[in-house]
């Protein structure tokens, strides 16, 4: 089954309250998937600076891991700690080094996100305990996905919850499964890109990243997956401006989108959205079957 | 005029309590306030009264109903009145996907858009819906009605039975096995009840008849055991 739930916000008044509402509307999908939760928040960020994003299974390894990385690619790192998540935030142009360096200080880490903005928290559990031991009640932001699985076609781990992350900014959700993921995945990996998991949605992520590279547009990474994805999904995608939505032709995954002038909101139901400011007077629809939608700050 | 708060009561406790009504009790009119989007609203009762939801809904509301008229001031999700027996609802806003599937008997109008699989595996319901449907609608349709005054979208009465189909607008594509047929008097006549009940101001002269064409394997008496 899965939640699936999305704010892009087109205000700037409402960026404080960001987690807020997306704790709140991810909460309401609980009993949609009650094995792990994830959010993606795309929060403020400095040009000039990279934010990455591990988990360690002990927490306490993290205490230490911006010394250490400073040592290593010698300028100052910091870090927030938030439960079995720390985001680390390096000069934007060592962010290859303050991976690999990453990796060097302890080997359990897992690179959860990278980007100027982005921060994905995810873990086995349901959304309010996740949505509270990774503080999101208090994130702002500009745009932010979250969901809850119920899982299909690989393990209830923390690397296979969603959201995935493929590329710098990039992350996407998924209520469904994939029926030609194995294959896929071989493409993509000859091809370059990493895997890290035998899930089927990484593939997917790892697809659009794939296309977006060889220069498509987020639109038209979707476009081109309708033909190449084959199963059933409801997808929710984020960059760094941008926020999409794509179901596949059969379309029996729920989706509902909601706009104001205020935001653009996506509940796998209705009830996920009715908390949200504005939402008695909003236009509110079913995205159409393999129909892009997408909008961009 | 009974009014239940059902954020207030709880799903389990309102739905209890409208399936315990029986056919000559006083509470005759409910309202339902704070749907919220729940699931199953006002699903499963048997007793002539009438329950208006002011709000939108979840899945299923309304699914199972008999006798009862049921009125959605909102919009609702999956599986609306799904295999209704008998009854009337209405929908003020646009209903998700499989509105009205297996429904046996009763009206399910809709004044919105309905989406994909509208009337799949109907068996006697009537469907009228004021705008669109969405693909595969009226799938392996038995028996009933399906009036859409917008437009439907692709493979409309897919492996249809006896269902008889009618559309305003323009259909996206044709399913297996069905067909456009004449428009002949009694469908007229039939039109235009139905229209009336469901509230539709709309002309039973702009619409087009489909039908099955029976002509799949069901169809061949030579594959009869």
């Amino acid at each position: 089954m899965c939640g699936i739930v999305g704010l892009f916000l087109k205000d700037k008044s409402l960026e404080s309250d960001l987690g807020e509402m997306l704790a709140g509307m991810l909460i309401t999908m609980t009993d949609r998937g009650p094995d792990s939760a994830g959010i993606a928040v795309y929060g403020n960020s400095d040009e000039n600076m990279a934010k990455i994003t591990v988990q360690a299974t002990d927490a306490g390894m993290l205490g230490d891991i911006d010394l250490e990385l400073s040592k290593i690619i010698g300028v100052n790192a910091s870090t927030r700690i938030f439960g079995t998540h720390a985001v680390v935030e390096v000069p934007g142009n060592l962010i290859n080094d303050a991976k690999a360096a990453l990796k060097e200080i302890c080997g359990d880490l897992r690179v959860m996100s990278t980007g100027e903005s982005i921060e994905i928290y995810k873990e086995v559990g349901l959304p309010a305990d996740v949505s509270k031991m990774f503080e999101i009640p208090g994130r702002a932001g500009t745009h932010g996905i979250g969901h809850t699985r119920m899982a299909t076609e690989s393990a209830v781990t923390t690397l296979g919850a969603h959201p995935f992350s493929t590329g710098m900014d990039q992350c996407l959700v998924h209520n469904g499964s994939l029926s030609n993921h194995n294959s896929l995945r071989r493409k993509l990996r000859r091809e370059g890109i990493e895997v890290q998991t035998d899930n089927d949605t990484e593939v997917a992520a790892a697809y659009l990243t794939w296309q977006m590279q060889n220069g498509m547009s987020l639109g038209a990474a979707l476009e081109a997956g309708v033909a190449d994805l084959d199963g059933f999904y409801t997808f929710v995608v984020g960059t760094r401006h941008g926020f999409g939505v794509l179901r596949d032709p059969i379309a029996c995954k729920p989706a509902v989108l909601a706009e104001t002038e205020l935001y653009v909101a996506f509940g796998s139901e209705y009830r996920a959205l009715v908390e949200l400011p504005g939402i008695a007077g909003a236009k509110v629809w079913e995205p159409d079957p393999a129909t892009v939608y997408f909008w961009e700050h | 005029m009974r009014k239940i708060d059902l954020e207030a009561m709880g799903l389990r406790a309102v739905n209890e309590l409208l399936q315990s009504q029986r056919e000559y009790t006083n509470e005759t009119a409910w309202e339902i306030l704070n749907p919220r989007g729940s699931h199953a609203i006002a699903a499963g009762i048997d007793a002539p009264i009438e329950v208006t939801v002011n709000g939108s809904t979840g899945y299923y509301c309304a699914g199972m109903n008999k006798r009862a008229t049921i009125k959605v001031n909102g919009r609702v999700g999956p599986g609306v009145a799904e295999n209704m027996m008998s009854g009337t609802v209405y929908i003020e806003g646009d209903a998700s996907q499989y509105a009205g599937a297996t429904g046996h008997g009763g009206l399910l109008a809709i004044k919105g858009n309905a989406g994909s699989r509208c009337g799949i595996s109907m068996k006697g319901i009537d469907i009228v819906v004021g705008g669109n449907v969405g693909h595969m609608s009226a799938f392996m349709g038995q028996a009933g009605t399906l009036v859409v005054c917008g437009d439907a979208g692709d493979a409309l009465g897919d492996s249809l039975y006896e269902a008889r189909l009618f559309v305003r607008g323009s259909v996206k594509s044709l399913g297996a096995d069905c067909i456009e047929k004449e428009m002949e008097r009694e469908h007229l006549l039939l039109l235009e009840d139905l229209l009336e009940r469901a509230n539709m101001h709309v002309s039973p002269d702009e619409f087009r008849r489909y039908g099955s064409e029976r002509k799949l394997y069901n169809f061949d008496l030579d594959n009869a055991y």
